[in-house]
């Protein structure tokens, strides 16, 4: 909401000539979402400070049906804290406000835009994610600002619930002001994360034009990058490529998580899913709970699997899934052996009957524990498919995982993981109960005392 | 010359080009009734007259025929049909939907064909052709009846075609809906006369020695209130007497007194009276043995009698079938060899069980008709209903009983066999200690085509209510992912509206406008609610286990639930559950809550408090954030407005005043939210509010008015007044002005307290206006409150403007069609109605619930 820049340069009045600033008159600026105040509250010989105040009118904001914070929350357009954080909002004010100090033009002085000055900057109030402290020190420190921080409780009254998001920020360095215009510009949204406006090819321009003096060299620009462009991993990519082919023509490696030589775990329980359901001859395979379709595409590469039916119960998986498949484009023999459903596991469905074999992967997890005699029944019962492949996470193997807190458990949406006996004791009398014969195998690198960190069942109807 | 044809039935006219078919058809049906080849091939290929097009016109022509037939609509096949192969796909399709196929033929002479064809520009084929299907149509004429034609009719000239006057449309035989009853069906009698009789008489009925005119033998059955039977056939076989009961029954269908349907059995003595070879087995020998003294003519009248009987009747304006095995939805009301082969024999999977009896498959448990079938043939030890179907055989001849079903009670009553006259090669089951109802057992799983897809959602309080396919979508997710078991959800709340947005220019709400709905709308009485800020919930609660596991068919899921409004647990912490319901129980258990309602469960909806329990996580990311960023980004911004104001920079004093308003507003929103936190550490520190009861065992309380249901919630809250809380209320006369003021007041001392407002509601839970159902329920929140609804400086003059600016007849819509869907709900699970019935209409409420609305109302 505030952002105030001091200097102790001489002559203090410098500043105003810099910033095209009047230091005696108030002045406003519309913006489509509410109006910049720009005055001075300090005007001396030994120091001057030139406020700017954004005043977003929150009425407007919705108005303008803007998609903003707290998407889950259906009040979250109407009551949210855009209007008093600097956020992406200020960027857009700082461009408008001061925006030939912050293109390196002065008609009157030329002289003093290349010129460091010492300048200190307040901003009330700015949030910074979950790395909080750290992670502001880290964007600015680089840059050789010296760095102090206030940061707010949620509320006094409460204090169980903690501190907040929110810093009182004051930074502090001695270096030509447009320079510190474009640090602001870039590293305010970076660090708010949340952009009011659509993240488009625009924006990948804008963020190589503003930093294209210092980001590159800057530790912590991949972060950067991606965070100003809202973690959109396309964009992420292009941008640091075409960062890349600018200054240094080298080809940079795509950030992944560290795995093992035969991928990450997921990858060796799809490809594992794939050999088993090879091995039974299925030409028909149901795949419940598809998600975007990662199962999908691997069975499609397997011509032995004739018809493959995805099912899950959020169409917009569905949508990821055929967006996933480039559906529209697909060949449409390839097309007619896929065929995608909407439907839940706890409801009969005659769609899911007669099928070769059935892979759930990672799903029962996802049910509540009493519901599962319904799915039990749905696809032991009705759907009875020749071979069912199931596989979920093993529980006792948690205790490997370092970033994992005891007894938590590894998504949030998992109502419950088993351990290897657990597993097998429900899988066993299930397949006694329906008519089925079940054996097990590990997922991923087995560990002698926990076992591996994911289990399969291999259930085959009759006997 | 008269045409009479069953009302629904697949007329195929046949006849060569020129013949005139089409001007008869226009002649004699209707509009829509008529569907011609030449126009079928029109619409695929924009010339009726295309051969080309044939196969995809005949294609367009059959699909049409089943879309009407499916909906049991006489159909008028306008095509030259003069080949047995394209009649054939015809009679198949009216086979496949049980309608009777007829044939009207014109076989007119070729002169007329052949000139009536040269005057149309049209047609410019040979006269080879008309020849050609002349001749198809000759080889047709005798093999009609053995294409399977019920009626053929044949009309040789224009002079024959000319002197039909009209055709009528004969009513079915098993359309008996002008007959409303009340009846009294019996189950399979199996000769068991004694029985029977006693029957009748427990029955009411009176049974009269009178003289034998020749049809009633000596018998007069009649009732005192002109009740009616109607006999679910197999009358013979097996039983002690069968010359007995058929005399009675032949008698009382004479006489009107009853209705007959045939039943397997009875089916086969009439072929074996009429001569044809059959197995004298399943107990027709001793029928056999028990009709050898009597008379040719009595034989010959038995044998006419069963075969006058007709399948099925469907009685009562279509709210109720009665069939021998049972009868499938499609069939009702029509005929087939397939409907009679039903109605005798129900459906058989083709298996053979143990004892070599044909598996029978449970059509019942797939049926999802609006009728009532009330059936017989297979034994059970005891009628229960399932989806709207009921078997009375209680195996009378079997040492079982002899049952009756009253309609429309709906009671039961049975007389027991004086002895097993037959041993049943299968055991009969013994009546075990009841667990889970046919019905339950059959609910234990919902069938996703009950929820996918776009859904019309019959309700008693406003008709037919659409639910979109989005919606169903968005839901499924929801119900699959996050509710609880969907058989304890008999209830979702629905949303409410505000009230019109207030005049006054310092409220955005107001109770004027709130109890103004209601006075406008000729209401008087209206009553005002605490309104709670809490979470809603609904709550369930049985006094045992044994009662969940009975009525809910739930079992290892404690005394009941609380869920939110959206289905889903309210409490995480199992522990914590089971000890708030077993409180919950405890009080009303204290308060004499089952006596004095004679119910073992109830459902109450109610506000659970503090708002900070459930939505923690909303508090701390969205509401404490947005206080205390704004409250230090405003004081910094004071600060160095105070320091330019004291440089005297011209301009900055109203800004300054604005900012100033902004701090403030930012204060009292704190405040605002702050009102609704409390640590919650054990049961004491939440405070619940039901303020409906909503159901108990065979009622739904929205007969009575709200303050019936305050009080009686009052003397709940007495009974632990640390976990509950009473709803303050006051009770509005809307003709009177000091009455509105005197809630208005009491509304301003609850708000400025930093209360949420309060509800006002018509004193009847369910109030009609002159254009229907209205509001159950408009909400009035307070000025404060509304600063966590519209955000902090929602009340500076020119937001208040702006928003002022609101809608509110979507939401109203909603509200109504939530309304009428939640009380459809709960009906529907009083009734004991199938578990898809209840469920299908709250999860219509859930899919409401997706649609898009201002939050903010």
């Amino acid at each position: 909401m505030l952002l105030t820049i001091s200097t102790t340069h001489q002559p203090t009045t410098d500043l105003g000539f810099l910033l095209h600033k009047h230091p005696d008159k108030l002045q406003s600026i519309e913006l489509s979402m509410g109006k910049v105040q720009i005055f001075y509250p300090e005007a001396s010989k030994a120091k001057t400070t030139v406020a700017l105040v954004l005043d977003i009118d929150p009425i407007a904001l919705v108005r303008g049906n803007r998609n903003l914070a707290g998407k889950s929350f259906a009040l979250g357009q109407y009551v949210n804290d855009r209007p008093y954080v600097a956020s992406s909002f200020m960027s857009v004010a700082i461009a408008k406000a001061f925006s030939t100090a912050m293109n390196g033009h002065c008609k009157k002085r030329p002289d003093l835009v290349s010129l460091a000055l010492p300048l200190e900057v307040n901003i009330s109030v700015l949030p910074a994610p979950k790395g909080g402290e750290i992670l502001i020190r880290k964007l600015f420190e680089p840059l050789g600002y010296e760095v102090n921080l206030e940061r707010h409780v949620l509320d006094e009254e409460f204090p169980a619930w903690g501190e907040s998001r929110y810093f009182t920020v004051s930074l502090k360095n001695t270096i030509p002001l447009h320079l510190l215009l474009s640090h602001l510009y870039v590293l305010i949204p970076a660090l708010d994360n949340d952009k009011h406006y659509y993240v488009s090819q625009n924006e990948i321009d804008k963020l190589l034009a503003k930093g294209k003096s210092w980001l590159p060299n800057h530790p912590e620009k991949e972060q950067i990058i991606s965070r100003y462009l809202i973690h959109l991993s396309a964009f992420t990519k292009q941008a640091l490529m075409r960062l890349n082919e600018d200054e240094t023509k080298e080809e940079v490696e795509e950030p992944v998580a560290a795995t093992s030589k035969k991928g990450t775990l997921h990858q060796q329980r799809l490809a594992l899913v794939v050999e088993q359901l090879k091995a039974t001859g299925a030409k028909s395979v149901l795949d419940l709970g598809c998600g975007e379709g990662k199962l999908i595409r691997r069975l499609l590469k397997h011509k032995q699997f004739e018809k493959i039916v995805g099912m899950d119960v959020a169409y917009s998986e569905l949508l990821k899934c055929k967006e996933r498949l480039h559906w529209e484009e697909m060949a449409p023999r390839q097309k007619a052996r896929i065929e995608l459903l909407q439907g839940a596991l706890t409801y009969q469905d005659k769609r899911l009957s007669g099928f070769d074999a059935a892979a759930l992967v990672e799903v029962i997890e996802h049910l509540d524990e009493n519901r599962l005699p319904a799915f039990e029944r749905v696809i032991f019962e009705f759907a009875q498919p020749k071979t069912i492949i199931l596989t979920t996470p093993n529980a006792e193997y948690n205790v490997r995982f370092e970033q994992l807190k005891a007894n938590t458990m590894r998504h949030r949406d998992h109502r419950f993981e088993w351990t290897r006996k657990g597993f097998e004791t429900w899988a066993t009398n299930l397949a006694k109960k329906y008519n089925y014969t079940v054996s097990f195998l590990p997922i991923g690198e087995f560990d002698a005392e926990v076992g591996a960190p994911s289990q399969m069942a291999i259930f085959n109807y009759g006997n | 010359m008269e045409i009479k044809v069953p009302a629904l039935s697949l007329v195929i006219l046949v006849g060569p080009s020129g013949s005139g078919k089409s001007t008869f058809a226009k002649r004699h049906f209707g509009k829509h009734e008529v569907v011609s080849s030449d126009i079928c091939r029109g619409i695929v290929s924009n010339d009726e007259n295309n051969l080309k097009a044939t196969n995809d016109a005949f294609d367009l022509l059959h699909f049409i025929l089943r879309k009407r037939l499916k909906s049991g609509l006489l159909t008028v096949v306008d095509a030259t049909n003069v080949q047995k192969e394209s009649r054939q796909k015809m009679i198949q399709l009216a086979r496949e939907f049980h309608v009777l196929p007829v044939v009207i033929i014109l076989d007119l002479p070729q002169r007329t064909c052949e000139d009536r064809n040269e005057i149309r520009a049209d047609r410019n084929f040979g006269n080879h052709v008309i020849r050609q299907q002349k001749q198809q149509l000759r080889r047709s004429l005798k093999g009609l009846k053995r294409e399977g034609f019920r009626k053929i009719y044949i009309l040789k000239s224009e002079a024959e075609v000319n002197a039909v006057t009209g055709i009528t449309r004969e009513k079915l035989y098993s359309d008996k809906k002008e007959l409303t009853g009340p009846f009294d069906i019996i189950g399979d009698i199996h000769g068991c006369y004694d029985e029977t009789v006693l029957l009748l008489e427990q029955l009411g009925y009176v049974l009269h020695q009178v003289e034998d005119d020749g049809n009633n033998f000596g018998l007069a059955v009649t009732h005192p209130e002109n009740r009616q039977v109607i006999f679910l056939g197999d009358l013979v076989d097996r039983g002690p007497n069968a010359p007995a009961v058929l005399r009675l029954v032949m008698s009382m269908v004479r006489a009107g007194v009853a209705l007959c349907v045939p039943g397997n059995h009875d089916i086969k003595l009439q072929k074996k009276l009429s001569g044809k070879s059959v197995q004298l087995k399943h107990g027709l020998a001793e029928t056999m043995e028990q009709l050898v003294n009597e008379s040719t003519e009595f034989l010959a009248a038995v044998r006419d009698f069963l075969y006058s009987l007709i399948s099925h009747y469907v009685l009562d304006g279509g709210k109720l079938v009665v069939a021998h095995a049972g009868i499938l939805e499609e069939m009702q009301g029509r005929g087939s060899g397939a409907v009679r082969a039903f109605c005798l024999y129900g459906e058989t999977t083709g298996e053979t069980d143990e004892y070599g009896f044909h598996v029978r498959y449970n059509w019942a448990s797939e049926y999802r008709g609006k009728a009532k079938v009330v059936y017989g043939h297979t034994t059970v030890p005891q009628p229960e209903w399932l989806n709207r179907t009921i078997d009375i055989d209680t195996g009378c001849v079997f040492g079982g009983a002899l049952t009756a079903l009253q309609y429309p009670s709906e009671t039961l009553v049975s007389v027991p066999a004086k002895k097993v006259y037959y041993e049943p090669t299968k055991p009969l089951l013994p009546i075990a200690a009841p667990s889970l109802s046919s019905q339950q057992l059959n609910d234990d799983l919902l069938n996703i085509e009950e929820v996918l897809g776009k859904r019309i959602i019959q309700t008693r309080l406003r008709n037919n209510i659409t639910i979109k396919e989005e919606n169903s979508i968005a839901a499924l997710e929801v119900m699959s992912r996050f509710a609880i078991n969907p058989k304890w959800l008999l209830y979702l709340p629905p949303t409410m509206s505000p009230c019109a947005t207030s005049v006054l220019p310092n409220y955005l709400e107001h109770p004027a406008q709130a109890i103004n709905y209601y006075k406008k709308r000729g209401i008087q009485k209206v009553i005002c609610e605490e309104k709670h800020m809490g979470s809603r919930v609904v709550l369930v609660i049985c006094k045992s286990e044994a009662v969940v596991l009975n009525r809910f068919g739930i079992s290892n899921e404690g005394i009941g639930v609380c869920y939110t409004r959206t289905g889903r647990n309210f409490f995480t912490d199992k522990a914590l559950e089971k000890a708030f319901l077993a409180r919950v129980q405890l009080a009303l258990s204290n308060a004499g809550f089952w006596e004095k309602h004679q119910t073992d469960w109830v459902c109450l909806d109610a506000e659970l408090m503090p708002w900070s329990a459930k939505a923690q996580a909303l508090l701390k990311e969205q509401y404490a954030a947005v206080g205390s960023s704004a409250k230090h980004a405003l004081k910094a911004v004071d600060e160095v407005l105070t320091l330019v104001h004291q440089r005297g920079i011209k301009g900055v004093d109203q800004l300054l005043g604005q900012f100033r308003h902004k701090k403030e507003a930012t204060k009292k929103f704190i405040t605002a939210y702050r009102q609704y936190c409390w640590e919650v550490n054990d049961l004491d520190d939440y405070k619940l509010a039901p303020f409906h009861i909503l159901a108990t065992e065979g009622k739904v309380h929205t007969d009575k008015t709200h303050e019936w249901h305050l009080e009686e919630i009052k003397t709940i809250c007495l009974a632990d007044e640390k976990l509950l809380h009473a709803t303050p209320y006051k009770i509005v006369d809307t003709q009177v002005e000091n009455s509105i003021e005197a809630a208005t007041t009491w509304w301003t001392s609850l708000t400025e307290k930093g209360g949420e407002g309060m509800v006002v509601k018509p004193y009847d839970f369910i109030a009609q206006g002159k254009d229907g159902l209205l509001q159950p329920a408009v909400k009035c929140r307070g000025s404060e409150y509304l600063r966590i609804i519209y955000g902090p400086a929602y009340d500076l003059p020119e937001n208040m403007e702006r928003l002022k600016n609101r809608g509110l007849s979507r939401k109203r819509s909603l509200a109504l069609r939530e309304f009428a869907l939640s009380v459809e709900a709960l009906e529907r699970f009083v009734r004991k109605e199938p578990l898809r019935r209840v469920h299908e209409s709250v999860f219509g409420i859930l899919a409401l619930e997706c649609e898009a609305v201002d939050p903010r109302l």
